[in-house]
C-alpha cells in the first residue's frame, strides 16, 4: 500500500465522538491533508473501557473488544484510535487472542452466535504513532504555518499508550519521546515537570468510585505543569481529555478554584500550528479556553 | 472455591495465562509498587498490602476494602516491580472476583447499564449531536447506538457471559432492578 492510498478504520469509541468531536474532526482533517483516509466502523461499540470492564469482568470485556476488532477485519483495514482506553482494550485484546488459541475459540463461540469471528488479521494503531511514524516529522514540519516558538507545552502521555511496555511495544515508559517530538515539530518547547508521567486520575473506575479524590490527583498534576511555566497540556487520550478539561469545571465546584489551564488533544495542537481555527478544532466548545499565545 | 490465590490463577489465568498471574508468588514485599503509586499518595491504597492480603487469603477483607477500587490501572507498579509481578492484572483479577461476589458499587454497575442500553459507556444525546455538526461532522456516528441490530449483538454478549445478572440488570426497564423509578445512583 502506498502512503498516498493509506486508509484506516477509525475506531471512535465513546468520548471522542460523543463528548469531544473536535478531536475527531482535527484528526480526520489533518490525516486527509497528508493523504490518509479514515473509514467509519459501522456498529462499533464501547471498546469497552479496559480498566473498567477489565476490572468488573474480563470475560465480558474480551468478547466485546473482539467484536470491535472483527468489524475492522471485515473491512480489511487496520485500526486507528484517538483514545488510550480504546488503544488499551483493542490492542491488548488482539494481543491476548492471538497468543491463546483456546481463548480465541471460546471468544469466537460467543461472536459466532451473531455471525462474527475474530481472525487476527487487523492491527491496532494509536494515532500518535501514525502521526509520528507514518506521516513523519519532516512532512508535518512543512505544513506548520503558525509556529509555536514561544509556547511551553506540558506533555501528558496518559497510561495505556506506553504501558505495559511488553504489550504496547513503544519502548521505555519513563524515557519518552513521541509526544515531545510532535510538540517540538511546531517549534514549541516541552519542559520537564514533576508529575509528567503521572496518570490523570480517571482510569480504572477511579473517577466513578470517588470523583473528588480523582480530581485532587489531577489537581496535583496540573499544578506541577503550571509551576514548570507551561502554557498548556497536550495528550493522546480522549478519556484523559474528559478528566483534564471537564474535570477543571468539577474542580471549581469541589475546591473553589478554576485553573483554566488549556487542554488539547495532540492533533488539535498541531491543527492550530497548521492554521486551523479554534472553531474547526472544536476548541471553542470545551471548558478550558485557548490563550492568545496559542492563536497567533 | 479455592483459596483467593487459586481463584486468581483460575479466573484470570484463562485470559492472561496462568504463569502471568502466578508471578504474584514472587512478591517479596519490597514496597516499590506502593512507592510509585499515584493513587497511594492521596488515598488509602497500599498496593504492597493488597498483594500480601491476596497471598495470605484475606478474601473478605480485600473484597470489602474501598481502596481496592482506587487503583486507576496506570501500570506504574507493573512496570517497576523488580520481581516481575504483574501487579495491575492481579488487581484487575481480584476486582473481577469481588464483583462476581456482589462487591460492586451502584455507579460502577451503571456503566454497564449505559453499555447495555446504548452500546457506549458514554452515549450521545441531542446536545452533543449539535457539537458534532458545529465541527462539520455528521450528527450521529454510525456506531452501535445508531444501529439497533448492532446494539443487539453487544447485548447478546452481556447475556452470554452473565454480566447482566451480575449487576442485577432488568431487561424490562433497561435499568438496574429497583432503579427504574428515579432511584438514586
Amino acid at each position: 500500500m502506498t502512503e498516498e492510498s493509506k486508509t484506516y478504520a477509525y475506531f471512535l469509541g465513546c468520548i471522542t465522538p460523543n463528548r469531544y468531536p473536535g478531536i475527531e474532526a482535527a484528526t480526520k482533517t489533518i490525516l486527509k491533508e497528508f493523504g490518509i483516509e479514515t473509514e467509519e466502523m459501522m456498529g462499533a461499540s464501547c471498546c469497552p473501557a479496559p480498566g473498567v470492564f477489565g476490572s468488573f469482568d474480563m470475560h465480558t470485556w474480551l468478547p466485546v473488544a473482539a467484536r470491535n476488532l472483527a468489524i475492522a477485519e471485515e473491512m480489511d483495514l487496520e485500526i486507528v484510535v484517538t483514545c488510550n482506553g480504546c488503544y488499551g482494550s483493542l490492542q491488548e485484546a488482539d494481543h491476548l487472542l492471538r497468543a491463546n488459541p483456546k481463548l480465541k475459540e471460546k471468544t469466537n463461540k460467543i461472536l459466532g452466535e451473531f455471525g462474527r469471528e475474530f481472525k487476527g488479521t487487523t492491527k491496532v494503531h494509536h494515532s500518535l504513532v501514525v502521526f509520528h511514524d507514518v506521516i513523519g516529522l519532516d512532512r508535518l514540519k512543512e505544513k506548520i504555518t503558525k509556529p509555536m516558538d514561544d509556547v511551553n507545552v506540558a506533555v501528558h502521555y496518559g497510561c495505556h499508550f506506553l504501558k505495559p511496555r511488553e504489550v504496547r511495544g513503544h519502548g521505555s515508559s519513563d524515557d519518552t519521546y513521541i509526544l515531545e517530538d510532535l510538540a517540538q515539530v511546531t517549534g514549541a518547547k516541552t519542559p520537564e515537570y514533576k508529575d509528567k508521567l503521572m496518570c490523570c486520575g480517571a482510569g480504572g473506575g477511579n473517577r466513578t468510585a470517588d470523583s473528588v479524590q480523582s480530581l485532587e490527583w489531577m489537581r496535583q498534576k496540573l499544578v506541577s505543569a503550571i509551576e514548570a511555566d507551561c502554557d498548556c497540556m497536550i495528550h493522546p487520550c480522549a478519556f484523559c481529555h474528559l478528566q483534564l478539561d471537564r474535570g477543571q469545571e468539577e474542580m471549581e465546584k469541589a475546591f473553589g478554584i478554576f485553573f483554566n489551564f488549556p487542554i488539547l488533544f495532540f492533533t488539535q495542537f498541531i491543527g492550530l500550528a497548521m492554521g486551523l481555527s479554534v472553531k474547526e478544532l472544536g476548541l471553542d466548545e470545551q471548558v478550558t479556553t485557548m490563550p492568545d499565545k496559542l492563536l497567533k | 472455591m479455592g483459596t483467593l490465590y487459586e481463584d486468581i490463577i483460575d479466573y484470570g489465568g484463562e485470559v492472561f495465562g496462568e504463569e502471568h498471574l502466578e508471578t504474584l508468588r514472587e512478591c517479596v514485599q519490597c514496597g516499590k509498587c506502593t512507592g510509585g503509586c499515584p493513587s497511594g499518595r492521596n488515598t488509602a491504597l497500599r498496593t504492597r498490602r493488597l498483594m500480601q492480603m491476596a497471598l495470605v487469603d484475606m478474601r473478605e477483607e480485600i473484597f470489602n476494602a474501598p481502596e481496592l477500587w482506587f487503583c486507576s490501572t496506570c501500570y506504574t507498579c507493573y512496570e517497576r516491580c523488580p520481581k516481575g509481578v504483574k501487579v495491575t492484572d492481579v488487581i484487575r483479577t481480584i476486582r473481577n472476583l469481588a464483583a462476581k461476589e456482589g462487591h460492586m458499587s451502584v455507579p460502577h454497575r451503571m456503566i454497564g447499564v449505559y453499555v447495555m442500553k446504548t452500546g457506549h459507556a458514554v452515549p450521545i444525546g441531542p446536545d452533543q449531536m449539535k457539537l458534532r455538526e458545529a465541527v462539520g461532522l455528521e450528527s450521529q456516528p454510525p456506531t452501535a447506538q445508531k444501529h439497533k441490530d448492532q446494539l443487539e449483538q453487544v447485548q447478546a454478549i452481556f447475556k452470554a457471559t452473565g454480566y447482566d445478572a451480575m449487576i442485577d440488570f432488568d431487561w424490562a426497564t433497561m435499568n438496574l432492578k429497583g432503579m427504574d423509578k428515579g432511584g438514586k445512583k
